[in-house]
């Protein structure tokens, strides 16, 4: 009987009595025993193993995303890039020395001389309040940090944040693996980093992060129909709002989804509380922000929201009344009588609204971005910047790489299975693309809509292989178990021959897609190293023995001008460096990268475009001591002022008819050497860039007064100069400044 | 201008010639050298002192005009022991400024005590060193780009000394051969780049002849109007050292057009005396050295090592011109163990003074020690009188905040470079400080959180959403138990299929069907509960999506006990029948493929239940 029942209680006991005959094999059991104990209690559950992963991947995602961003600093040093960074790393050091107050109230006297410029109303505080919470929170949690350090890796860390985001609104979307792989892609997306690298200390760097966070919380929002997600929403979209004005897509691509959803039939309770709430909260919440103020109800850029909002309540009513009627020949009656209705009361609020001037008419920016040749004929202070031009085919393959291709087979899998998460990130991914297709710098935009659909793309591919590898795996596992349990293998399943290659085909696609996304690691390394870390204020170049050279003659300019002028000086210069000059330089500018006051920079333009005469006359009435141009015909930098002239011209002219664009050119060529127009040899511009060149020799082999960037000998060597004189040249000659002379004693 | 000012010395010169004589003291021999090399004067003066009176004298007398002493920024006396310029700290007196009486105005006095006092016709052979800045004058105050600088420094021909002078002689070093003009008197003489005085014999006192000189002087004129060297000590092992100029050239200004053509063309004639490189010699074994201003990096720097020194070259953003001004700081670490020690329980921290560039003339120098946080006892001493305060420093994860001990000097030359000691006490212990704050800090973030996912914080207990929570967990745990249970199946399954292979090892028949008696007994039991869990989740709403699939796999795995129990028994039939091997098998086969069949489909629904 003992015999019996020994192996009912289990091997426990079973090992316990066996270990009395040979104290050895207890031993051994023993330790076996405890092998077995120590094991099990370690291993973990399939969810908790999954958990575990999920979240370390999640951890490197943040890391990498930070880490990627770093090169900059590596390769140059820990500083702020670019021009208009120089302006929010000013305004935080203020708000951080003077308080909010004085920073709400900020009239500075150093931008728009001598109009000044009202800093706090005409700026998104959101980058400046974000960067100086960090830095007061690091201070009081006993970091000596400077906030030069704050504000250079705050891109970074919201990069970094922004990958959590992207996991999250993968998985409301798609599931959790398509959130990792979004995670996982967006945090080295080359489009996403050239904006947010160390240093880059700008509004998009929080933006995307504000814009990815609204989007997801508001698909959260419209899946669960909770108002606490729409109130997040709300908060998100205020957060948005005060960082960027990119703002203004996301007011009016919810409005088209919600649109879209209406039409296709989708409405619901859960859609019609979330963008009640997260209309009504978050507008009255972008309100507070005086930039933007009562924009809201008062531009034309904001009203599609507020009709959709009213479509809305027009949607519930009819709702109601449906429930109300049974008969549904009266119903579509009613339904008929109130659309009309509706849809003209609307149109004549809205023409009385245009026409009372309440409501102003779309801006010219929001066409451009609507209509990409707007901006050519009619604006030319946009079209004169390189970023906002249409975007080439190269620059969409250097920023999305594989993701160009996975796109549209992300937008197969989201029409597979529409919901309304999935309509929402397939017209995100749409508009953003067509936007992004208007203007190279909204790439920024369509990057996180692009990683999404393409991570679904790669994580619903993947899923379905490795599903088809495991399959045949345990197939086989089972039926060799199955070969040692019976010695019978006649009764081997009929899977197994029903598609031979099947299993090899999918690990050889497998492998291909491995390699795809390695291809694009290594790209998007190589993009940010090379393409994206620059900080533009530090050129570096190879030297003839592959020696590193730097140009460091931007600052070494700015900080003479810090040093070595009165602290009143005004600083003419093209307003592209406006802002450095009044960061870096800590002088007065005329005009700045603010470019508020296109009379303003047309003066400026007319200035320098003018003859020297002329020209003192314009900067005596605007007390010009100092002329900074920038010139790279001696290290062959070319993005200088020569080659930005056509524009100051351009602009110029465009407010101060004196100024003709022909004048400039012949046979409409733009040329610099002898066969230059007359106007082009004697204008401002040209004396002051050239001034004394014609006595240098640039390169072996060439004549004197060379210019390397443009690779022409320059047509004006015998340059003087009657009311200005040189003040200083950088050591490469990028910077030259030039001193306005006091006039001539009268008598 | 200058001419009222010479006008004025003469005025004063003979005003003061009237003057009595002090004491019995008379100086045998003076000789004088000028050092104008570099914008440093320095005057090194032999002095004989003969006591003729008398008293026994203890103390000398040294006058210097007002408008020399306000430039006087060092003045030491040494004792000269024979012919070797040895100067032994050792055998230097002390200095004072003294205010003796009924002596003339616009004089200030230092008097050199004499520790054995100077007997009745004694000897006395005196070294005084005075360094002046700011004395050389540059003339004309503003030159173009193409333009040398000359400068312009006035002195007294004769010793200017409270004492009569039996012989004395002036010797004055240029830096260059070029030389405007020099005031001429008798016994003038001019070597080169050198200009004699003298010698002059029996000289009153207070008599005062003044010369000019205007040379050329190229030397870079620069000043540190503020430095502000901060020091600041890790018992982790370094010294971190961060000096903070302020710098500006101040020679001759320029007027005019800066070419940056002629610069580089020729900087020697166009820019002679502008200055573009600056050496700072730092103590051995520094480290992490970087030079930088407000706005970033300067990469234009140049860094050698040895054993015995550090040079570090730095190169300012642009070339200095004359009145042109740059700031920026250097920075560098230093082990610790070279500067700190310890004395009598107390530690002290010894390290130079003034800053380790050459020749520079600094007209406000504040060196601050940021000793570590919790240090007590603190004092400092300073060969020469400072100004001396303390203040608080927060530095990284500071509580009380480091204490600062600042000391202030006006008009620093590079004779000031001497060691100065700040003591203090220090409980090594405090080290330990910031690093367990860190960790305790990171121990109540990991606490806080597992409290956080352990803790039910929702607001309202009986909100449908929580109560719906609640029961999706409650479904979850049931469908755990039904994965425990039919895991706890699986092995018995294989236990009847042992006992059947044992069987045909052994034949064994009644130990076999004892193994299906207690298996069947088994199976009973977890069947039940499975019953019970079953029903629980029917009768769960939540459960409604996955109730299909769990009942699915009970039934499944119901049908396979079955079917391994028919199986079992047609084995151990066959077996008691004494049939044939192949028989058996013939029997078995359709449930064995059935089994397999239905093992495969648990597995599934079990692999699929788990990705709930």
């Amino acid at each position: 009987m003992v015999g019996k029942v020994e192996p009912v209680n289990g091997n426990v006991k079973s090992g316990s009595n066996q270990s009395t005959p040979a104290a050895t094999q207890a031993a051994t059991l023993k330790s076996d025993l405890l092998n077995s104990l120590s094991l099990k209690s370690l291993k973990l559950k399939t969810k908790q193993q999954e958990l575990l992963i999920r979240v370390s991947i999640l951890c490197l995602v943040y890391v990498l995303a930070f880490m990627t961003r770093l090169f900059s600093v590596l390769r140059y040093e820990s500083m702020i890039h670019e021009f208009d960074p120089y302006f929010n790393y000013r305004t935080t050091l203020f708000l951080t020395q003077k308080g909010f107050y004085e920073f709400w109230n900020w009239f500075d006297y150093e931008s728009w001389y001598p109009l000044g410029r009202i800093v706090g109303g005409t700026l998104y505080p959101g980058l400046m309040v974000t960067a100086a919470i960090i830095y007061w929170v690091l201070r009081f949690l006993r970091f000596a940090v400077h906030i030069r350090e704050v504000c250079v890796l705050t891109a970074p860390f919201f990069a970094s944040n922004t990958t959590l985001v992207a996991y999250f609104f993968g998985k409301e979307i798609w599931d959790s693996g398509a959130g990792l792989v979004a995670a996982a892609l967006i945090a080295i997306c080359p489009g996403y980093i050239s904006r947010s690298v160390a240093g880059s200390y700008d509004n998009e760097g929080v933006a995307i992060f504000a814009l990815l966070l609204t989007f997801y919380l508001f698909v959260k929002a419209v899946n669960t129909g909770s108002l606490a997600w729409a109130l997040a929403s709300a908060f998100g979209y205020f957060y948005m709002v005060s960082a960027w004005g990119g703002y203004v897509f996301i007011i009016n691509l919810i409005p088209l989804y919600v649109l879209v959803l209406l039409i296709t039939g989708r409405y619901s309770m859960r859609l019609y509380v979330a963008y009640n709430c997260m209309y009504v909260v978050g507008m009255l919440l972008a309100m507070q922000i005086r930039f933007v103020g009562f924009q809201h109800v008062q531009s034309g850029e904001h009203m599609a929201a507020m009709g959709v909002f009213f479509l809305m309540q027009v949607f519930y009513f009819l709702d109601w009344v449906k429930h109300l009627l049974s008969d549904t020949k009266l119903f579509q009656a009613f339904l008929r009588i109130t659309v009309t209705c509706a849809v003209g009361v609307g149109a004549i609020a809205l023409g009385v609204g245009t026409a009372s001037g309440y409501i102003s008419p779309w801006t010219g920016r929001f066409y451009s971005l609507l209509d990409p040749t707007y901006a050519k004929d009619h604006i030319p202070i946009i079209a004169s910047v390189s970023e906002h031009q249409p975007t080439a085919w190269s620059s969409f393959m250097f920023d999305f790489h594989i993701l160009l291709f996975l796109f549209p087979a992300g937008l197969y899998f989201c029409f597979k299975r529409l919901t309304d998460a999935t309509i929402f990130i397939v017209m995100y991914g749409l508009t953003s693309m067509y936007f992004a297709g208007v203007m190279v710098r909204l790439i920024l935009v369509a990057t996180p809509a692009v990683c999404l659909i393409s991570a679904i793309a790669v994580s619903a591919t993947i899923k379905n292989l490795t599903l088809l590898v495991r399959a045949k795996n345990k197939a086989v596992s089972s039926g060799s178990s199955r070969g040692t349990s019976s010695a019978k293998g006649s009764s081997k399943g009929l899977i197994d021959h029903s598609q031979p290659f099947q299993r090899n085909g999918a690990i050889v696609l497998l492998l291909g897609a491995f390699y795809l996304l390695s291809k694009y690691a290594t790209h998007c390394t190589w993009v940010t190293s090379e393409a994206y870390s620059s900080p533009s204020i530090v050129l570096s170049a190879r030297g003839a023995h592959g020696n590193r050279i730097i140009f460091d003659d931007y600052r070494e300019a700015y900080f003479w001008l810090r040093q070595n002028t009165p602290p009143d000086a005004k600083v003419m210069s093209w307003w592209d460096y406006g802002y450095q000059i009044t960061a870096m330089g800590n002088r007065t500018v005329i005009v700045d990268n603010n470019t508020w006051n296109n009379t303003h920079i047309a003066t400026v333009g007319r200035a320098m475009s003018s003859y020297e005469d002329e020209a003192f006359e314009i900067m005596r009435s605007l007390d010009v001591d100092y002329v900074l141009v920038v010139f790279g015909g001696v290290t062959g930098y070319s993005s200088d002022d020569i080659n930005k002239f056509l524009w100051m011209v351009r602009i110029g002219g465009g407010v101060f008819p004196v100024i003709k664009e022909p004048d400039y050119l012949v046979n409409g060529e733009y040329r610099v050497d002898k066969g230059a127009a007359p106007k082009m040899l004697n204008c401002l511009m040209y004396k002051l860039s050239y001034y004394r060149f014609g006595e240098l020799t640039t390169e072996y082999g060439k004549p004197p007064g060379y210019d390397r960037a443009r690779g022409v000998e320059i047509g004006n060597k015998d340059i003087k100069l009657e009311y200005l004189e040189e003040a200083f040249t950088t050591s490469n000659w990028i910077v030259r400044i030039y001193k306005v002379k006091p006039p001539n004693n009268r008598w | 201008m200058k001419t009222s000012m010479w006008l004025d010395l003469f005025l004063f010169t003979i005003a003061i010639l009237w003057e009595p004589v002090l004491s019995d003291l008379v100086l045998s021999k003076v000789e004088r050298r000028i050092d104008l090399t570099s914008q440093i004067v320095r005057i090194t003066s032999t002095i004989k002192v003969e006591n003729t009176g008398s008293d026994v004298v203890s103390e000398v007398l040294l006058a210097f005009p007002d408008s020399q002493a306000s430039h006087l920024a060092y003045l030491a006396a040494f004792l000269n022991e024979g012919k070797g310029k040895v100067k032994v700290p050792a055998s230097s007196f002390h200095v004072e400024v003294v205010h003796p009486k009924d002596m003339p105005p616009s004089l200030t006095f230092y008097s050199v005590s004499l520790p054995k006092g100077l007997g009745k016709g004694e000897i006395l052979t005196l070294d005084v060193l005075s360094v002046y800045t700011h004395a050389l004058q540059p003339f004309p105050e503003k030159i173009t780009q193409a333009e040398i600088q000359l400068v312009l420094f006035q002195e007294s021909a004769h010793f200017l000394s409270p004492y009569a002078v039996k012989v004395q002689s002036l010797s004055i070093k240029l830096p260059h051969a070029r030389i405007e003009s020099y005031t001429r008197m008798e016994n003038t003489k001019i070597h080169g780049s050198e200009i004699k005085y003298g010698p002059y014999e029996n000289v009153p006192p207070y008599s005062y002849s003044p010369i000019a000189i205007h040379f050329e002087s190229n030397q870079p004129f620069a000043v540190a109007q503020e430095l502000v060297r901060e020091i600041e000590i890790s018992h982790w092992g370094n010294v971190q050292v961060t000096e903070h100029y302020s710098l500006v050239h101040d020679g001759a200004q320029s007027k005019g057009e800066f070419s940056r053509l002629d610069y580089q063309a020729r900087p020697y004639a166009r820019g002679a005396s502008a200055f573009r490189r600056l050496v700072a010699k730092l103590p051995p074994r520094a480290y992490s050295v970087y030079y930088r201003d407000e706005i970033g990096n300067i990469s234009t720097s140049n860094l050698w090592g040895d054993t015995k020194k550090t040079e570090l070259e730095i190169e300012p953003r642009y070339p200095i011109f004359g009145g042109w001004r740059t700031t920026f700081s250097i920075g560098y670490g230093l082990p610790l163990r070279d500067f700190l020690f310890q004395l009598d329980g107390k530690r002290f921290l010894n390290f130079s003074f003034g800053c380790p560039i050459n020749e520079v003339v600094i007209d406000t120098l504040i060196v601050k020690v940021v000793l570590p946080e919790g240090s007590k006892d603190i004092s400092a001493s300073v060969p020469f009188p400072v100004k001396q305060w303390q203040e608080t420093k927060f530095s990284h994860l500071d509580v009380v905040g480091r204490p600062v001990v600042v000391l202030e000097k006006t008009n620093v030359v590079p004779e000031h470079n001497q060691h100065f000691q700040v003591y203090y006490k220090f409980n090594s212990l405090s080290m330990l400080m910031e690093p367990l704050m860190l960790i305790s800090g990171f121990f109540f973030l990991f606490v806080s959180c597992i409290v956080y996912m352990h803790a039910d914080l929702s607001i309202s207990k009986s909100s449908a959403s929580y109560l719906s929570k609640l029961q999706w967990e409650e479904v979850l745990a049931t469908i755990q138990q039904v994965q425990n249970i039919i895991n706890r199946c699986l092995p018995i399954h294989d236990k009847l299929e042992a006992s059947l292979r044992d069987l045909s090892r052994t034949g064994d028949v009644q130990a076999c069907k004892a193994a299906r008696k207690s298996a069947d007994s088994l199976l009973k039991e977890l069947s039940k509960e499975l019953k019970l869990l079953v029903a629980f989740l029917q009768s769960s709403l939540q459960a409604s999506q996955i109730l299909p699939k769990v009942e699915e796999l009970v039934a499944r795995e119901r049908e396979l006990q079955e079917r391994l129990m028919v199986k079992h028994s047609t084995v151990v039939d066959c077996y008691e029948k004494k049939s044939g091997g192949r028989e058996i098998e013939n029997r078995v086969a359709s449930h064995q493929q059935k089994i397999t069949a239905l093992k495969l489909e648990v597995d599934d629904l079990l692999e699929f239940i788990d990705e709930i």
